[in-house]
């Protein structure tokens, strides 16, 4: 202990760590009926966390390449010690960073907490969500097997479809104009470099961020403390809020780890570049709604190619998304009402189109 | 030092070493990322010998049966009718690029990616795709099946 203390009284004499740490013992975090929402982003850090630990296990012995990036995860699973475990935490945890991910967007929607000042959290928010879903995207292709093999061949033939620059986009992607092992290589380096550099940075921005505007409180909660200031109620971010986040985080890691354990992930059969796609082929969950709209638009509309329309949609309306915060300014019904209702009709959307991609055939 | 702390008061001297100081800089920024950008860019690759293959052998395929070849760099597929007669096809969905596949029970193509039909000439008759598929001349030499792109007239 007597060692630990000055070790902290040197380094405080060099850097003055009292002053640092003297705006975390400051920060506080509003409490409220809706307070639980706070933990989703936090949740979604820690499994970014996970993901870079177990990533980084996994390349120890993940070879990048067509005729040896399946053999080596199937090395991974079958031969390596606990490498079953490793693999499939870090798909699990993937999946659960997507959920969270979306969860925690949706909560920001529904509470207004994307209102003025806090656009620009908003918007590193949504690019860090597409950022987590090209993390799915690149790393689903990296086992080379054939589910993820005709995945990313659709996922890059809808990105060849974007009017003007799909096809320079497309064969970017693919390293070529077929899916090959050129662009697995590709994938591996955007999923272990490109990816993880990107996020990080922009996930310090959006912490940056949240710390110097504090937490959003929920308008009608904000209308009510602004009149009577004794109703505020409030805790500190360091300790209490920081150890209910921990607990979060063990919970998180628990339902994680009986879901590695219980549900292990399987890697299915190698890729054949020259086999047909095998009935019951579909992406994964998220991007499922996706997948059954354009499924389900007709191949001409008028005189646009369906899937060309899809795309233009999709991209539309994830544009419009991105710029929420900028209907709803202050004093206006009517873009309040608009974000609402268009909250509530992409969870509907996203939720029906799922279910209906699920049961059909 | 009065051109120091005026900006106002630039002499046009300055003005042009700022210019000329600002596009060097601008032109060695452009050559730093001119290789990286051509960096990212895939050599296109050659596509040797695509306009004739040995598909299959006589007698591999049974009546109302299929098989898929390598047709250069892409995928082709090979039918027997269940009149015994040959069709040979391009197996690139023209909706998003999967695969396709010859479904007995329908006896007709079908892509598992997104439902789309085709019927035995590669005609798209159901489903997302937008065209129909490319179809092949297929000549028997000896016991080869040989399939060979059509000309274009």
């Amino acid at each position: 202990m007597a060692l630990l203390n000055r070790a902290r009284d040197w380094l405080d004499e060099r850097f003055h760590l009292a002053e640092l740490i003297e705006p975390l013992k400051k920060k506080t975090v509003p409490v409220h009926k809706l307070s639980h929402w706070y933990f989703l982003g936090g949740i979604t850090l820690f499994l970014f966390v996970i993901q870079v630990c177990t990533g980084i296990l996994l390349l120890l012995y993940y070879r990048p390449g067509a005729n040896e990036a399946f053999e080596s995860v199937q090395y991974i699973m079958t031969r390596v010690q606990f490498g079953w475990l490793i693999r499939s935490i870090h798909s699990w945890a993937a999946n659960l960073m997507v959920f969270t991910a979306f969860a925690h967007m949706f909560s920001v929607v529904f509470l207004r907490a994307y209102r003025k000042p806090r656009e620009l959290t908003w918007l590193s928010g949504m690019l860090l969500l597409f950022l987590v879903m090209g993390f799915g995207f690149s790393g689903y292709l990296l086992p080379w097997n054939t589910l993820a093999f005709f995945a990313t061949k659709v996922g890059t033939e809808i990105a060849g479809q974007v009017p003007l620059i799909g096809h320079s986009l497309l064969v970017f992607l693919r390293g070529g104009e077929d899916v090959t092992g050129a662009t697995l290589t590709r994938f591996f380096g955007f999923h272990v470099a490109v990816l993880p550099g990107l996020t990080t940075l922009l996930i310090l921005v959006h912490l940056a961020l949240v710390q110097y505007f504090g937490m959003s409180v929920p308008p009608d909660v904000e209308a009510r403390w602004k009149s009577s200031p004794g109703e505020v109620r409030e805790m500190k971010f360091f300790p209490n809020f920081f150890l209910r986040e921990l607990m979060a985080w063990y919970i998180a890691l628990g339902v994680l780890g009986a879901l590695a354990a219980i549900l292990p992930w399987e890697l299915g059969t190698k890729a054949d570049p020259f086999a047909s796609a095998p009935a019951g082929i579909r992406p994964e969950w998220y991007f499922m709604f996706m997948f059954q709209t354009l499924k389900k638009i007709p191949p001409k509309v008028w005189f646009v190619d369906g899937e060309v329309l899809g795309i233009l949609m999709f991209g539309l309306a994830g544009l419009i998304w991105m710029l929420l915060p900028f209907f709803d300014q202050a004093g206006q019904g009517r873009g309040r009402k608009f974000i609402m209702g268009a909250g509530v009709f992409a969870v509907s959307y996203i939720f029906a189109m799922t279910i209906y991609g699920y049961l059909a055939k | 030092m009065e051109g120091l702390d005026s900006t106002s008061t630039k002499t046009p001297r300055r003005h042009i070493v700022e210019i000329l100081l600002g596009s060097g800089v601008f032109a060695s920024v452009v050559s730093f990322l001119y290789p990286v950008l051509r960096y990212l860019i895939p050599p296109p690759v050659a596509d040797l010998g695509s306009d004739e293959v040995v598909a299959s052998k006589i007698g591999d395929l049974k009546l109302n049966g299929s098989k898929i070849f390598r047709f250069g760099s892409r995928p082709a597929i090979l039918l027997m009718t269940a009149t015994g007669e040959y069709r040979a096809l391009s197996a690139v969905c023209t909706h998003l690029s999967c695969t396709v596949q010859y479904r007995k029970d329908l006896e007709h193509i079908w892509c598992a990616c997104h439902n789309g039909h085709y019927d035995l000439n590669g005609r798209n008759i159901s489903g997302p795709p937008p065209r129909p598929l490319e179809d092949f001349q297929v000549h028997v030499r000896g016991d080869e099946i040989v399939v060979t792109r059509k000309r274009e007239a």
